[in-house]
């Protein structure tokens, strides 16, 4: 809809499975949300929707420090799924049972009842939808070791959704051979939605100590450097999938989040760019989104989704 | 880039019982209250506020309490450690007479601030509380820098005995205080907060620490107060609304541990 622009401000309303966005930036997980005050924040920094910190069924500390370091473009990280269970989790989430802005409960687990039991529990405390976090690039049995199986894709998809009420949303990986493949078999699932693409494996060495930096050696690489590569799967995904797709990856302004809306991505996460902006980066973005759209006379964000595949 | 920079050991000394400093060439400018993670490699990386803040040469002051810390403990002249930093936002040195109260190790974090403020002609009067005479350090260090000096111990083996912050007390009702800073036990630094009444005061918090780069939410205190970055210097009015602070902290995982 390339309308004349007069005088109404741009739409960036967006909606995924039923579920109304206020605008199309949500926090990615495992960015300050493994706790009440923390969410609260991002929640008034403006962002669309909260995707929580991956919750398992018992606590775990995740691996020794170094967790995280900085390098020239983009953010390296091992944390090791740490997270205070599904139980202790009921506190910090529970609040939020009437947020106007939706959470969405993401989950960890090495086996499909696992996942239905995390699933159950996360809908009871009121989340509005569940992410399935099918792609940690460097947590033994959990994440990417059941992700990068079409196969045990689909009967986890399909096991959740069978068990829950809720919309159910898929996070990739992009280290695979064929991430439509393994989106395809989420989509057979009834998998409601696909978020591409968790962090892609990488490493840094300090050649003084000849020593990988982080406790974990590999980490997964975020931040601007992949912004291209989840472009790309997303751009793949949108083309060959007919539910929604949540683009995340090296987002850290406007012009990003509209490339992904572009290549098909229904909402985007943000992540990393909370370190290069601060919490306040959602309402930026948002602004720079809106900008854009004044500029180019485009009144509804929705009608520019996909608008590079044709 | 927030990767560690590989560093020396260049001494490691005993200041008391348990405790030693050392120290290591790093020549980035840090405000005192700010922190480095340290990288003791194949063992951890934690979070340390410096206690010598020379221009080339820095120096960490610590306790051995845990894996980390008797790692840092054992180290020799020559080996190497990684650091990076500094994060955090460090203290605010105002007013006319600043008292300090330091509360165990937490001596060590106002041992710059200390110099400082007594190089700037601030009056500065610093209370060191510790358990028993064993584990007292930087009294010397003090008072030839020009500060009065107050030692409390628990047992009563060096100095006056009693808490330090009963004697801070004493101390805010007699003389004109214009602001306190205060590093040490949190709820040693809570009641100070309570006796401060009206007088600006500043606290050192510590908490686990990940990324220190203020997106892990791993040390979120409050409404989403990243320690890492928006402390770890509080001041009383962020203090009040904070319902963690005195009250609990939180391990590893993100679960709640009451103090």
């Amino acid at each position: 809809m390339y309308l004349t622009f007069g005088g109404t401000l741009p739409d960036i309303t967006t909606n995924i499975s039923g579920i109304k966005l206020q605008n199309p930036t949500m926090l990615a997980s495992g960015i300050m949300d493994e706790n009440s005050g923390s969410i609260k924040r991002i929640i008034d920094c403006g962002a669309g929707a909260i995707v929580t910190k991956s919750i398992g069924l018992k606590a775990r500390k995740g691996y020794p420090n170094p967790t995280v370091i900085e390098l020239e473009h983009g953010i390296l990280n091992a944390m090791g799924l740490p997270n205070p269970g599904i139980e202790n989790y009921c506190e910090e989430i529970k609040l939020f049972e009437n947020s106007k802005t939706p959470i969405i409960g993401s989950i960890y687990g090495s086996n499909s009842k696992e996942f239905i039991k995390l699933g159950k529990k996360m809908e009871n405390y009121g989340v509005s939808a569940l992410e399935l976090n099918l792609s940690c690039p460097h947590a033994k049995s959990y994440g990417l070791e059941l992700g990068c199986d079409p196969k045990i894709v689909q009967k986890i998809t399909s096991a959740v959704k069978q068990n829950s009420g809720i919309p159910v949303f898929v996070k990739l990986s992009p280290n695979v051979t064929d991430i439509v493949q393994i989106a395809k078999a989420a989509e057979d699932g009834n998998a409601d939605a696909i978020v591409a693409i968790n962090t892609v494996k990488a490493m840094k060495i300090d050649i003084e100590l000849k020593k990988p930096i982080l406790s974990n050696k590999i980490g997964g690489y975020s931040g601007s450097a992949i912004k291209p590569i989840g472009i790309r799967c997303v751009y793949e995904l949108s083309t060959n999938l007919n539910i929604p797709i949540i683009g995340v990856g090296g987002i850290t302004n406007g012009i990003d989040a509209l490339e992904y809306i572009m290549a098909g991505a229904s909402a985007v996460q943000i992540g990393s760019g909370v370190y290069y902006r601060g919490p306040e980066i959602f309402k930026k973005v948002c602004d720079e989104i809106k900008n854009w759209m004044k500029t180019h006379k485009i009144i509804q964000l929705t009608d520019i989704i996909g608008a590079a595949q044709k | 880039m927030n990767i560690p920079i590989i560093t020396e050991i260049i001494e490691n000394k005993k200041e008391a019982e348990d405790i030693r400093t050392i120290s290591f060439y790093f020549s980035e400018k840090i405000i005192p209250g700010q922190f480095l993670m340290i990288w003791i490699p194949n063992v951890d990386e934690i979070p340390m506020s410096v206690s010598y803040n020379n221009r080339e040469i820095k120096g960490i002051t610590f306790r051995k309490v845990g894996e980390a810390t008797s790692a840092l403990y054992d180290l020799k002249k020559g080996e190497k450690i990684g650091i990076r930093g500094p994060y955090g936002n460090g203290f605010s040195l105002k007013g006319k007479h600043i008292l300090f109260v330091g509360g165990g190790t937490g001596i060590a974090t106002l041992a710059p601030a200390v110099e400082e403020a007594i190089k700037k002609d601030i009056k500065s009067t610093v209370i060191i509380g510790v358990k028993n005479k064993s584990e007292l350090f930087f009294e010397k260090r003090f008072n030839e820098c020009g500060a009065n000096v107050v030692v409390s111990t628990n047992d009563g083996s060096a100095g006056k005995k009693g808490l330090a912050s009963e004697i801070a007390k004493k101390i805010l009702q007699k003389e004109k205080i214009d602001s306190v800073i205060t590093c040490g036990p949190e709820l040693m630094m809570k009641t100070l907060l309570n006796y401060s009444n009206g007088i600006s005061l500043q606290a050192s918090l510590e908490r686990y620490i990940k990324c220190a780069i203020g997106i892990c939410g791993q040390c979120c205190i409050g409404e989403g107060l990243r320690v890492c970055v928006e402390g770890p210097v509080f001041d009383s009015n962020s203090l009040k609304n904070i319902e963690d602070f005195g009250v609990y902290k939180r391990d590893a995982a993100g679960i709640k541990i009451t103090y």
